[in-house]
């Protein structure tokens, strides 16, 4: 079984939710171990093969000199490199430190700041080396992750759709919480893959997924003013997950310098 | 005043014996019930299903739910479902393929284990919405056996309007209020003092055999009054208008206008508004695969003409801005769908109004294109 092409997954600054929802994929697990080898994943196995490996999937930003180290290291190990999840796409909620000096956090947290070596920003793979598909979300669809690689394995385009969250919505029959209960809601600017979970539950769209394709940030935040949501608001919208993905970043920024 | 020239009388305490009718024949009946804070459509069994005393409150952008001060079933105008979603539905298999030892492929296509369907409270516009896509779907060339073999066994039961939503423009595209045929049944709902009826009109033998399981009266020359002041009064709300007078010319003449660029500012492209629409028909397909590549699926899936991936070709999509792909969307609607299907896209219904997460109103649109043609 040495032709079957190896896995490796990497973790960078995260919170390890993407790469187990590898593991989550309790169903199909074994179905994907027969047809890869599973080579480097520290989370499932101690068992580790040396690279190079034919996919790897990268959870996590970039905070550190080291992984800033790390990163290239895993790119050049790698024939085929994924990012899972928001952190590792677009710097994930701790790149609200870019908003922020950190080396103030560091002296108010930690009792000798000198122990501790970190880069003044949080900053998506992409900004580090070439990433061959970016998949989003906070945290990422098992379904979709499990499309990707089967997508790989048959050397075809994975169907991960990049339009508005609003589309999955409507096509599950959704009744607009914006529109029906005046409930603030980023799905119209957010990308699709959750199968837009929080509107069936009442619950307006976090940005989990980042920005869609055309995300008309302005226009959304214009209409949710007139609704009453204030500047503070509004910013804190676009500032959660991925708040370093350039199109929130802009529209944060819109509504107020002031820090997160 | 059916085309039939027959109209009668069901109570309201007749109702059910309707649906236990239409349940009898083997239908799913579906219709209009409360859910989420909106009027939406599902299975129904009962009378007590319906909405009753319900109403709502629209207009760009917004929609509540709202007590009415009766006990209407059908009180209120459309909200975000349209039937479309039954005979035309979100996602559906098409076939499914495994690998053959010889190397080759099997095709099976995928059944449709759905029941018959029974549409109860089809308003005048959505039926032309139907009628519409009927053109799309059941031309002689290109039938699309899904849609084909739905609408061929779905039973229409129309209420016609007593009111109109402050988004509702049949009376402009000469849909409605009142449905003027192509149903099996239509009824008028008729609240008057304690009196609480439905005036019924037959619009096929379908429609009369139904109606003959169902206690009722012929209706007399006050009844069918009665029903005729309802949709009068729906037409007197109508709470938008549109002057579709040379429509098609005026948007062809018009690909350079400067709303469009007011347009590319507003829009979302979140595609909302082609999903609420009855009548828009796009899809994508997409093939899956399993793990092994043995076995293959075909879906289709609604698509929006909104999204990038809606006219990508090799090299990127033919319409990358928001302003072209809006301005495809309601050229489509109103103009070209006249070269293509004989009809306009557009029924009046008001979905897209009401239901645009930032407000824009097509009707609003057309009339400042025309303004603005003439500076």
């Amino acid at each position: 079984m040495t032709d079957k092409p190896k896995l490796a997954v990497w973790k960078f600054a995260s919170c390890d939710g993407c790469q187990l929802s590898l593991l989550d994929c309790e169903d199909e697990l074994l179905a994907v171990a027969d047809h890869i080898t599973i080579a480097n994943f520290p989370e499932a196995s101690r068992a580790v093969l040396d690279g190079p490996y034919d996919l790897s999937l990268v959870e996590g930003s970039i905070t550190t000199p080291h992984d800033r180290d790390r990163i290239q290291e895993v790119r050049r190990q790698s024939k085929f490199l994924v990012t899972i999840g928001a952190c590792a796409t677009a710097g994930g909620i701790q790149a609200l430190r870019n908003f922020t000096d950190v080396r103030e956090f560091m002296d108010i947290v930690y009792a000798s700041p000198e122990y501790i070596s970190t880069l003044d920003t949080s900053t998506p793979i992409s900004a580090h080396v070439n990433v061959d598909f970016e998949l989003r979300g906070c945290p990422i669809n098992k379904n979709q992750l499990l499309e990707v690689i089967n997508a790989f394995l048959n050397e075809r385009k994975p169907n991960v759709s990049p339009n508005s969250v609003c589309i999955e919505c409507k096509k599950r029959g959704t009744v607009c919480i914006m529109v029906a209960h005046g409930t603030h809601c980023m799905g119209p600017v957010t990308q699709a893959g959750c199968g837009a979970i929080c509107p069936a539950y009442n619950r307006g769209c976090y940005g989990c997924y980042g920005p869609m394709e055309t995300p008309n940030t302005s226009s959304l935040a214009a209409w949710m003013h007139d609704l009453g949501v204030s500047a503070d608001e509004l910013r804190r919208m676009f500032r959660t997950y991925n708040s370093e993905a350039p199109e929130f970043r802009h529209e944060g920024d819109r509504h107020g310098r002031e820090n997160i | 005043m059916a085309n039939t020239g027959k109209a009668f009388i069901v109570s309201r305490g007749e109702l059910q014996s309707l649906f236990d009718a239409v349940i009898a024949r083997g239908f799913m009946p579906v219709g209009p019930i409360v859910r989420d804070g909106a009027i939406v459509y599902d299975e129904l069994r009962h009378v007590q299903d319906l909405p009753e005393g319900w109403t709502e409150d629209q207009d760009a952008g917004t929609y509540r739910l709202k007590r009415r001060d009766d006990k209407a079933l059908f009180g209120f105008n459309n909200g975000p479902h349209s039937w479309k979603q039954y005979l035309f539905p979100p996602r559906s298999k098409l076939w499914q393929g495994e690998k053959t030892e010889d190397g080759g492929f099997t095709v099976e296509e995928a059944e449709d284990t759905e029941k018959p369907f029974a549409f109860i409270g089809v308003r005048a516009c959505d039926l032309h919405a139907i009628q519409v896509q009927d053109k799309v779907f059941m031309s002689d060339r290109h039938p699309d056996p899904l849609y084909a073999g739905r609408r061929g066994k779905a039973l229409v039961i129309v209420v016609n309007c007593g009111q109109a939503a402050t988004t509702c423009f049949c009376t402009s595209m000469n849909t409605g209020p009142r449905a003027q045929g192509g149903f099996d049944l239509a009824l008028t709902e008729v609240l008057d003092g304690d009196d609480h009826y439905f005036v019924a009109e037959p619009g096929s033998t379908a429609g009369f055999s139904l109606l003959a399981e169902v206690p009722h009266t012929e209706a007399d020359k006050d009844n069918v009054a009665a029903a005729l002041e309802c949709t009068a009064r729906a037409e007197q709300q109508m709470g938008r208008k549109i002057d579709v007078s040379g429509v098609k010319e005026l948007l062809y003449r018009n690909y350079d206008n400067e709303r469009w660029d007011a347009l590319e500012k507003r829009c979302l492209a979140c595609g909302n508004c082609t999903m609420a629409c009855p009548t828009c028909f796009c899809s994508k397909v997409e093939d899956v695969t399993d793990l092994t590549g043995d076995h293959a699926e075909r879906w289709r899936e609604w698509d929006s003409c909104f999204t990038m991936d809606f006219s990508y070709i090799h090299g990127g999509s033919v319409r990358p801005t928001t302003r072209s792909r809006y301005r495809q969307w309601l050229v489509h609607k109103l103009a070209t769908w006249q070269d293509q299907f004989a009809t306009s896209g557009c029924v009046g219904c008001g979905r897209c109004i009401t239901w645009c997460p930032v407000g824009i109103d097509l009707t609003e649109e057309v009339r400042l294109i025309r303004e603005r043609e003439k500076d």
